[in-house]
């Protein structure tokens, strides 16, 4: 008979291998939009255009909110919790301001004529509308987890903080900065 | 190891918890409880195969006397559904579409791998609960407001979505294509968007429950098959429905925001040339199939897991070949995600790619082999307890092989110019799939359901409704591959316009017969189901089949939490059936210092 290994005892905690999961599952999303893309790109009447230049902008944003999330994650585990959450309310603003940025990229396409959806849109165009528009659905996912951990620090009155949510808040933000650049090289190199 | 005790005295604290505070509504409605969340899923799985069963019986109606008029049912089912004494085109095409939907998603799907990994998962690996008993919850709730969405979807003016459950586009993608595709496909697509939703917490719960949650003692090689089955199960659907959803996404875009994914300029008798450009329908059935073709292993993946252990059990032996059927429930797996262009032979794929997906889609010929042989060395020389459970996993394997072997025709590109769209793949993938998997079900039902509910169904109305439904099924679905041979295609609606079909008009009437005389056992079987509940015979052993596994273990009718104090430590396989000369070890048994090895 088999004797049980050691890492009977050493599991990870269950919720941050349900993130884990949910990681692999989301990757399976945009795997099947980006070779859909690329399947899509081969056939007829595909337009080639400029990504907008607003996107160079975001992609430190998203790269300079991961720095802050990790700062935040460092903090709170050496127990200073007013740098905590001064780094955490910087992350949740910075994903919003990547987010506004990439809808201002959507415009400045509109600018150059670029329709995304509508009659008369091309597919190319419209693939680049869904697929940033549902990267940027998962990063207001990740400043609505912030909003939420955050407020529910408020209200309780012993102001603990749950370390491994922020664990998993943390994980989750690099992957979306992470699922960003994969975005961006893509839509920069396949056209 | 102290971590492990204070995990488990902090659990027992919750359930304790749990218990003070329980009413009828966190009891029985929105309860974080994995069995009573596994009846819920069940029951209204069950309530879809009644309805879904009805659809086929009516459209096998259709089919089978197209020239008959049955007034009486206008007046039930309305005019838009039946005119004249017979079932509309537009109710046809509805009813086929909605049969499939209904039956793949929600009933082979939800119903069984929502069902049995609930219910089994934890009580079978030694946990109180599910990893998160909350979205646990939600995932049954989405796939209950999925069901309702689906079902009010037959109400509407327009009727429900009627492209085939394929949900290929134009007709899925343009409002004006067909009736069905106005309301009712938006219906559809929120519906199963919902139901993808369910499917995916589900999944994810399965897979970090079994392979965080283990009780003490339980490694991986000491799982029983069906976790490992429903783990792949599991795995595949976490892949694949995201795929689906992004092909769904697309969809909607296409359908409600004017791109051009899926739709080109094609022209639309009464709507002229359409203003879309560079869309292509054969990208939608590529997103499709990649999660189409798992699909029908996280149909088939669980009823095999619960057939391997089902025969195991009442053939009082250990199962044959324990590491190779989890290396084919592996292998299977891995190659789920390599065939899905071989349901795309047709639509125009480069023939040496074709070729590939005929190699890829004959492998699986080789891990399914492994598992048929196992299943019957299994059986062999064993003390075989014929109960309605292991008569129903004995069905299975006959009905896998039987449907198997067809697909190794339908796997070979050059044959499937001919089968394709034919009653032979109707054949083909309701035996190897449908029918089979339901039998997995319920083989499942019957085997576990003195755990469920602690009582017994009836024996009698058991084999009954066994004997009925196997001979029904061949009935029904082996004249079709003659069928499918001479050129019958699927989907018609009235074959008695074709010459070359009007052949098969007594054989599409004594199929249609046949179909309406199982779906009436099938009543029978739900009689004893609910009838049993609450007057059948009381379970009195702990232990009714002298079974190794876990769940045994349990109190009759175990309570939120599963055991009362301590979980049980595990010691061995699942297996360990007439060894040394004992006729069962279970799995809590240490093992002897004189014991020999399996």
């Amino acid at each position: 008979m088999t004797i049980v290994g050691s890492n009977e005892t050493k599991r990870i905690h269950s919720h941050k291998f349900f993130l884990w999961a949910a990681i692999g599952s989301i990757c399976m999303m945009f795997a099947a939009f980006t070779s859909a893309y690329i399947v899509k790109r081969n056939q007829s009447k595909w337009l080639d255009f400029d990504l907008p230049k607003v996107f160079w902008f975001s992609t430190l944003i998203i790269i300079l909110s991961s720095i802050t999330v990790h700062l935040a994650l460092k903090k709170i585990k050496s127990n200073e919790i007013n740098k905590y959450k001064s780094f955490i309310i910087v992350t949740a603003f910075l994903g919003l301001v990547f987010c506004a940025m990439q809808l201002f990229g959507f415009s400045e396409l509109k600018d150059h004529g670029i329709q995304l959806f509508g009659s008369g849109s091309n597919p190319a165009a419209s693939f680049l509308g869904v697929i940033v528009g549902f990267h940027v659905l998962h990063v207001l996912a990740g400043v609505i987890g912030i909003l939420f951990i955050s407020i529910s620090s408020l209200n309780d009155k012993k102001n603990s903080i749950n370390i491994v949510t922020i664990e998993m808040i943390s994980t989750y933000w690099h992957f979306v900065d992470v699922l960003w650049i994969y975005l961006f090289i893509f839509f920069m190199w396949i056209r | 190891m102290s971590n492990e005790a204070n995990l488990h005295s902090h659990d027992s604290h919750d359930t304790n918890h749990e218990h003070h505070h329980e009413t009828f509504i966190t009891k029985y409605v929105f309860s974080q409880d994995h069995k009573m969340i596994a009846k819920q899923f069940l029951i209204t799985g069950m309530v879809w195969a009644v309805l879904g069963g009805l659809m086929s019986v009516l459209f096998r109606l259709q089919l089978g006397y197209p020239d008959s008029h049955f007034s009486w049912l206008e007046d039930i089912l309305g005019k838009w559904w039946v005119k004249d004494g017979q079932i509309t085109p537009e109710a046809y095409y509805a009813l086929v579409t909605t049969h499939g939907t209904v039956l793949v998603f929600f009933v082979l799907t939800a119903g069984l791998s929502g069902t049995f990994a609930n219910f089994l998962i934890p009580l079978q690996v030694g946990a109180r609960d599910m990893a998160s008993p909350f979205m646990n919850m939600l995932s049954y709730w989405f796939f209950f407001a999925a069901s309702c969405i689906m079902l009010s979807s037959m109400f509407v003016e327009t009727g429900p979505f009627s492209g085939g459950w394929t949900a290929y586009p134009p007709l899925s993608a343009l409002g004006s294509a067909s009736p069905g595709s106005k309301t009712g496909m938006d219906l559809w697509i929120i519906a199963m968007a919902l139901f993808v939703v369910s499917s995916l917490l589900g999944g994810l719960n399965y897979i970090v429950t079994i392979l965080n949650m283990r009780t003490k003692g339980m490694s991986m090689t000491r799982l029983p098959l069906t976790i490992w089955a429903l783990f792949f199960t599991a795995v595949l659907g976490v892949l694949s429905f995201p795929v689906l959803l992004s092909g769904f996404i697309l969809l909607i875009f296409d359908r409600n925001f004017g791109t051009s994914f899926y739709l080109s300029d094609i022209f639309v008798n009464g709507v002229g040339a359409l203003p879309n450009e560079g869309g292509s329908a054969i990208l939608f059935q590529h997103l499709f199939w990649f999660l189409g073709h798992p699909e029908v292993y996280i149909i088939l993946l669980p009823a095999m897991g619960m057939v391997s252990e089902i025969l195991s059990v009442n053939s009082r032996k250990p199962i044959f070949g324990y590491m190779a059927m989890i290396g084919s429930l592996f292998s299977i797996a891995i190659l789920a995600f390599l065939v899905w262009a071989h349901h795309m032979f047709v639509t125009g794929l480069n023939p040496f790619l074709g070729s590939i997906f005929v190699l890829l889609t004959l492998l699986i010929a080789v891990p399914s082999a492994i598992k048929v042989f196992n299943w019957l060395t299994t059986l062999w020389r064993g003390n075989i307890r014929f109960t309605p459970g292991m008569m129903f996993a004995i069905g299975f394997v006959s009905l896998f092989i039987s449907g198997g072997l067809t697909g190794i025709w339908l796997g070979n590109s050059a044959l499937d110019i001919h089968l394709h769209d034919t009653y032979f793949v109707i054949a083909h993938f309701h035996i190897v799939m449908g029918v089979a998997s339901m039998f997995g079900m319920f083989a499942g039902i019957y085997h576990w359901y003195p755990k469920m509910y602690g009582k017994h169904l009836n024996n009698t109305l058991g084999y009954i409704h066994f004997w009925i439904t196997i001979a029904g099924a061949y009935l029904i679905f082996w004249p079709m591959h003659y069928e499918g041979l001479a050129g019958m295609p699927r989907r018609y609606y009235d074959y008695s316009n074709w010459e070359s079909f009007k052949q098969f008009a007594d054989l599409n009437r004594f199929i249609s017969t046949v179909a309406m005389i199982v779906f009436a056992t099938q009543l029978l079987f739900l009689f004893n189901f609910f009838y049993s509940i609450f007057k059948g015979r009381k379970v009195t052993s702990l232990n009714p089949w002298q079974s190794n596994t876990l769940e045994w273990t349990t109190p009759l009718r175990p309570g939120h939490g599963n055991w009362p104090g301590e979980i049980p430590e595990v010691y061995r396989w699942p297996y360990d059936y007439g060894k040394d000369g004992q006729d069962f070890i279970p799995q809590t048994t240490p093992v002897g210092e004189e014991e020999s090895h399996h």
